[in-house]
């Protein structure tokens, strides 16, 4: 048993942090927030040169080959430093449901592009209903001429605007049970009926759009994995982005803990640090326990889905729930003991507030997450 | 980071769970099964002889040097012995305060004398040890003790008193800090001294708890005796020995608070699987559901946070004031645990042991009070956060 990071584990913790700090400013956060993109090209090449776009991909399609320990030290250091841009959708969500549930030549072609910077992919999942459940797939794929054609609306798809292909799950048939019936299909953007609208997000560092397909039709190869078992590799997928999710909003958490420290040791009221009185120290000690439980059970789950271990969706849904709270909390908190100016646009501190926001509901919130602890411990 | 065990690591856990399943007391475990705990005082005779069984399989003072009466082991096996008997519902160990404070103190400032003649009889409970800290006009301001101690040739008198002082009444040794020197800085002037409590001079009032039991005490010295040779680690020297065991107290205390909390979780998820509220099976209750997941998820978080601290101690550091977010996170969590039993109960809360009535024989009123001391006991919550502040965030102190 070992419950810390390996040496190039921190290495690589290292070389991200200065690398974002350089590429990464909030100056740059600013600029794209505005930048419908949300991304540069120039930036997205720099994130391929950095090896971070296959980083968990198999050597064969041309990714690094390394595992979820090793994603959740960047993942960390991306929520640090509020980084924006498709990273999560197509690293995570799009790329990850290919290699979960692809065919070889889907992983081949996708995954090597998407490894190399030249090709990014999301994933359409969530609908207008806005759940997370199996009964919220209701967009309808109907068998037609030898392939399907899907009909309905994706709401909240991250990067769907900027991405080449959409994983879109869809529903093939219906089961005992609403997990039954779930197919995933790859569209191409280009697709005849897909529509792709940007919306305006409280987060601007993420951008969410909605999509809408009008008899869109594909072929037999569109199926990505097998037809009406959907489910089980998107569980999966989402499992794992939920922790590195988890990861980044820890990331996102021990920066605000860090800033508002630094400005409780300076920041002088009634001639003395504000630090110094209790009712700022011992709220400030509340966000250390709740960043370093947040980062505990992040751990934890990081390596129990990295070895898929049997309660890799327990550990998941552990740390989903915890960190959604403790992050939300530890956001406020640090806006509190800046007082008015965490308050202003010009302070960074919003962008890290907005983004505990949006994270928190992103894969379900933290009462979502306790009730599926509850049904995963048989209460 | 890896959580799976090491072949080794394997071995040796199996041969704990296969000591365990043979050595249990089946008695105490038929209490416990259903029930949360069992209220020390009715059972120290038990506790003493559990502990003494422990040591002779070698399953007290693991990582403790082999000479000394240990085995010479990491926390790492410390952890897993630990996980083990959590999963069996062990008995807990009564020389708490001798293994989590005083045996390492001793270990880290004594003489080869002193370790050869305390060690070992820590580890067996052959002697208990208690600790002479917080006086009426010193808690959570420690350093303003004033139970003092002058030196009379070869010997130190003492006078003063000390409060809630726990096991005071069944202990043979104390952790005594006493003031040496009035006219030094308040940090300055305290010494560390290893005091037999069965010399003449102590006198032991009992102090009735909310739990109406006395598990503490207070203790009071009239002009007692301590050869100079018990002195721990230098005259005035007390405040940076002391300070050395509340780390050890926090890390080492931790192990067993990981243990008490995951069997009265597991208790009072059995109790809500068998309690019926309103006409239905609590756990149906969907807000009960989110309250009881929440303390699952709480439970395991405060294992991984611990065991964080661990691999750090594992890697050679000392532990940190970082070792006091797991007693302030426990205490919280612990306290709202007890609040969920009492809910589950209902109206049943109110009855006490010595009805028919009363749910688990009313063992989770005694724990829900008893839990109540938890954010005060071994420095109080507000201390906490301010060491936390201080210590971990470098925050000004104030």
């Amino acid at each position: 048993m070992d419950f810390g990071f390996n040496q190039e584990q921190e290495m690589l913790r290292a070389t991200a942090r200065k690398f974002l700090e350089n590429e990464c400013p909030s100056a740059f956060v600013r600029k794209m927030m505005d930048e419908p993109a949300g991304v540069t090209a120039d930036f997205w090449q720099k994130l391929a040169e950095q090896g971070w776009l296959g980083l968990i991909y198999p050597e064969a399609y041309g990714g690094a080959g390394l595992g979820f320990v090793d994603l959740t030290v960047l993942m960390e250091e991306m929520g640090r430093a509020v980084m924006p841009g498709p990273y999560f959708s197509t690293v995570l969500l799009g790329g990850l449901a290919l290699l979960e549930a692809g065919s070889e030549s889907q992983k081949k072609e996708w995954l090597t592009r998407i490894s190399a910077g030249s090709s990014r992919v999301t994933l359409a999942w969530t609908e207008p209903n806005g759940r997370w459940d199996g009964a919220g797939v209701t967009l309808a794929a109907r068998e037609a001429r030898g392939g399907f054609t899907l009909s309905g609306t994706k709401l909240f798809v991250p990067d769907a605007h900027t991405a080449d292909a959409i994983v879109v799950v869809a529903r093939t048939g219906n089961g005992p049970s609403p997990e039954d019936g779930v197919s995933l299909f790859l569209v191409p953007k280009d697709a005849r009926g897909l529509e792709v609208k940007l919306l305006p997000t409280m987060d601007q560092t993420r951008k969410l759009c909605e999509v809408t397909l009008k008899d869109v039709g594909v072929g037999a190869d569109a199926l990505v994995g097998e037809k009406d078992k959907g489910w089980q590799p998107l569980a999966r997928v989402v499992d794992r982005a939920t922790v590195a999710l988890c990861a980044e909003m820890c990331g996102g958490a021990q920066k605000v803990l860090e800033m508002t420290t630094e400005y409780a040791k300076i920041r002088i009221a009634f001639g003395k640090p504000i630090g110094s009185y209790q009712g700022v120290k011992h709220k400030a000690a509340d966000m250390l326990v709740d960043v370093e439980n947040a980062k505990s059970i992040t751990y934890y789950a990081a390596w129990a889905v990295d070895q898929q271990v049997a309660e890799a969706p327990l550990a998941a849904s552990m740390a989903k729930a915890y960190v959604s709270d403790a992050c939300r909390k530890v956001a406020a908190a640090g806006i509190q003991l800046h007082g008015g100016i965490g308050f202003t646009w010009e302070h960074d501190l919003h962008l890290y507030f907005k983004r505990a926001k949006g994270s928190e509901f992103t894969f379900g919130d933290a009462t979502y997450h306790r009730e599926r602890v509850a049904q995963l411990i048989h209460l | 980071m890896d959580f799976a065990l090491t072949p080794e690591q394997q071995s040796f856990r199996d041969e704990v769970r296969a000591w365990l399943r043979q050595n249990l007391p089946k008695e105490w475990i038929a209490r416990v099964v259903s029930g949360p705990d069992v209220p020390r005082v009715e059972a120290y005779d038990f506790l003493r002889q559990w502990q003494k069984t422990l040591y002779e399989a070698g399953f007290i003072g693991l990582t403790w040097p082999k000479e000394y009466g240990g085995r010479g082991l990491t926390f790492m096996e410390e952890l897993i012995l630990h996980e083990e008997m959590a999963l069996a519902k062990a008995p807990p160990v009564l020389n708490i305060l001798g293994i989590g404070m005083a045996g390492p103190t001793i270990i880290a400032y004594g003489t080869e004398e002193q370790k050869k003649r305390y060690l070992a009889k820590i580890l067996s409970c052959e002697e208990i040890w208690c600790q002479g800290y917080s006086e009426p006009n010193a808690g959570s301001d420690l350093a303003s003790l004033q139970c003092r101690a002058v030196r009379d040739g070869d010997h130190f008198v003492v006078n003063g008193q000390k409060v809630w002082t726990s096991l005071a009444q069944v202990a043979d040794w104390m952790m005594l800090l006493a003031r040496t020197d009035p006219d030094a800085p308040k940090h300055k002037g305290i010494t560390y001294f290893l005091l037999d409590m069965h010399s003449p001079g102590i006198s032991i009032r009992p102090l009735r708890q909310i739990t109406g039991d006395a598990e503490f005490n207070e203790v009071f010295f009239e002009n007692v005796g301590i050869p100079a040779g018990n002195v721990l680690g230098g005259v005035n020297n007390g405040w940076q020995v002391g300070i050395t065991t509340l780390m050890y107290e926090r890390l080492a205390l931790g192990f067993g608070l990981q243990v008490r909390l995951r069997i009265a979780l597991d208790a009072l998820v059995g109790l809500a699987k068998r309690t019926r509220r309103n006409g239905d099976f609590a756990t149906r209750d969907p807000i009960m559901r989110q309250k009881l997941a929440q303390l699952w998820i709480d439970t395991e978080v405060f294992k991984y946070t611990g065991a964080r601290a661990i691999t750090k101690l594992l890697k050679g550091e000392m532990p940190g004031a970082e070792a006091s977010t797991g007693k302030v996170w426990w205490c919280e969590m612990h306290e709202r645990l007890q609040e969920v039993a009492m809910e589950l109960q209902g109206p049943y809360h109110q009855l006490m042991a010595g009805t028919e009535r009363a749910i688990d024989q009313g063992l989770w009123q005694y724990t829900f009070l008893r839990s109540r001391a938890n954010s005060i006991e071994g420095g109080t919550t507000e201390i906490q956060k301010n060491i936390i502040g201080e210590r971990v965030l470098g925050l000004p102190k104030g």
